[in-house]
């Protein structure tokens, strides 16, 4: 009876002991979803930073833009108000084209592109959009690392009981997921 | 083999190598501690006191060393914007933090990560380096050198040290005692006295030939990680080659700094078998560029 009575409270306190350690292992693999979020959006942060100056350094030289200015300064401020990664990542990609046109609008004035300040800030930007790439890179990775420990197995039977949720992918552009032409 | 391959199995196999190397330390001490008629726990003890201090200091004050001893300098982002900017984003896309960037003023080209932790990593490249490579060159040898941070190469390095300078002193202790001890006193023991003899005189090299292997299969390893980093294995392939091509002598690396540098600063092509192999930090270039390009 005693004998028993041992071995049941070694398989309880042995099970005890793994929950503990699988609930740690997904709190901390979502810790770090977080933490990897908060990277995007630093470069998020100063994109949107950059912005008014780009637009204020094009508008001194192509006044007659206007719907140019008004998208990209709507986009931007969207993205401030943004929630979650899902919408963000959507308001990011649609500023990239917006500023891909606003660029395209810079190349009709020699001496807007000629100007020391908007190189700069084409410079910094394109700076921005690489670090916002790489960043999301690794959130990406981690959150493929938090959702691959949500679905295996034991963890997944766990993680229901839990409530714990997968992660969302920070998206990409339409345009990314294209395959490459290439005309010869 | 692909990448994530690549990188399970050579943890596996530096875990493989570190287990087999404390079974090698756990035996040579029993033996020798048995024919002397030693205390086992003493003998550790003095020897894990004595390696443990040497290597604890150069844990800590290796990267400033090894900074001193290549002439490496800061630099700020203004002195080299590309370089600097590519070190930026590899940690960002590597989840590390910002490293202190370094240059060589070395034409021969070549780069090294040193630093105890990712807290407190370097990263330094040659002039050389950075004036023969193209962009997505430069960002392979700079994931390569950050996968050393991410996966804490440095630190084993100082744990091996610690091993191989354990083994080394135990050696040298056995050696030292049983030449001042009067041999006839333990007369049964005297077949074990021999085994224990060609041990202490062997252990030191055999534990060096394990440092090294165990330096070659982090090589690899780095090479995946990086390749992983930047999803373009050829540029690291790439990268490699023209290191492989470059003949510049190298002035700011000494055969103590040897293995810290993505490629083995002192390849002689002429002397190449089993033995030499043996002896090498780095893994052969075309095996590494041929691994990357199978990616």
């Amino acid at each position: 009876m005693n004998t028993t009575l041992i071995i049941a409270l070694v398989v309880i306190g042995g099970i005890l002991v793994f929950l503990w350690y699988i609930y740690n292992t997904l709190i901390s693999a979502r810790l770090r979803v977080k933490e990897a979020f908060s990277q995007i959006d630093v470069q998020l942060k100063r994109r949107t930073d950059l912005i008014p100056n780009l637009v204020e350094t094009v508008k001194g030289y192509a006044k007659h833009e206007k719907g140019v200015f008004e998208k990209v300064t709507e986009l931007r401020s969207s993205l401030m108000h943004a929630q979650n990664p899902e919408k963000k990542a959507e308001v990011n990609n649609q500023i990239t084209e917006a500023l891909k046109s606003l660029f395209a609008v810079a190349e009709n004035y020699p001496d807007l592109k000629a100007s020391d300040n908007f190189k700069e800030l084409q410079q910094e930007l394109e700076d921005t959009e690489n670090k916002i790439a790489y960043s999301r890179q690794f959130y990406n990775s981690v959150v493929l690392d938090y959702n691959t420990k949500l679905q295996v197995f034991p963890n997944v039977i766990f993680a229901k009981i839990l409530s714990f949720k997968p992660e969302q992918f920070f998206g990409t552009t339409e345009e990314e997921k294209k395959p490459v032409k290439v005309s010869f | 083999m692909n990448i994530y391959g690549a990188i399970s199995s050579n943890k596996w196999k530096t875990w493989i190598t570190m287990i087999l190397f404390v079974a090698f330390i756990t035996t040579l001490i029993y033996v020798m501690s048995k024919a002397l008629g030693l205390s086992v726990v003493g003998m550790t003890g003095l020897a894990l006191f004595l390696s443990g201090i040497m290597s604890i200091g150069s844990f800590y004050f290796s990267d400033k060393m090894v900074l001193a001893t290549t002439g490496a300098k800061q630099i700020t982002k203004n002195d080299f914007p590309n370089y600097y900017r590519t070190v930026e984003n590899l940690s960002i896309a590597a989840g590390l933090p910002m490293p202190k960037v370094y240059v060589v003023n070395d034409l021969s080209p070549n780069a090294f990560a040193t630093g105890r932790d990712p807290k407190h990593a370097v990263v330094a490249a040659t002039t050389g380096l950075l004036n023969i490579l193209n962009d997505a060159e430069l960002e392979g040898v700079i994931a390569h050198e950050l996968s050393h941070i991410k996966n804490y190469d440095i630190r084993l390095a100082g744990v091996l040290a610690i091993l191989v300078g354990f083994v080394v002193i135990i050696s040298d202790m056995f050696l030292r005692v049983s030449f001042f001890r009067s041999f006839g006193d333990n007369k049964n023991n005297a077949p074990l006295l021999i085994i224990s003899l060609i041990l202490a005189i062997l252990s030191p090299i055999a534990a060096s030939l394990i440092q090294l292997a165990v330096s070659r299969k982090r090589e690899f390893l780095a090479d995946a990680s990086g390749a992983l980093l930047t999803r373009y294995p050829e540029g690291l392939a790439s990268a490699l080659e023209k290191l492989a091509q470059d003949h510049t002598p190298p002035k700011s690396a000494s055969n103590a700094t040897a293995h810290l540098f993505i490629e083995n600063p002192f390849d002689n092509k002429k002397v190449k078998n089993m033995f030499t192999g043996l002896f090498n930090t780095h893994p052969p270039m075309e095996e590494r560029i041929k691994i990357l390009r199978n990616m």
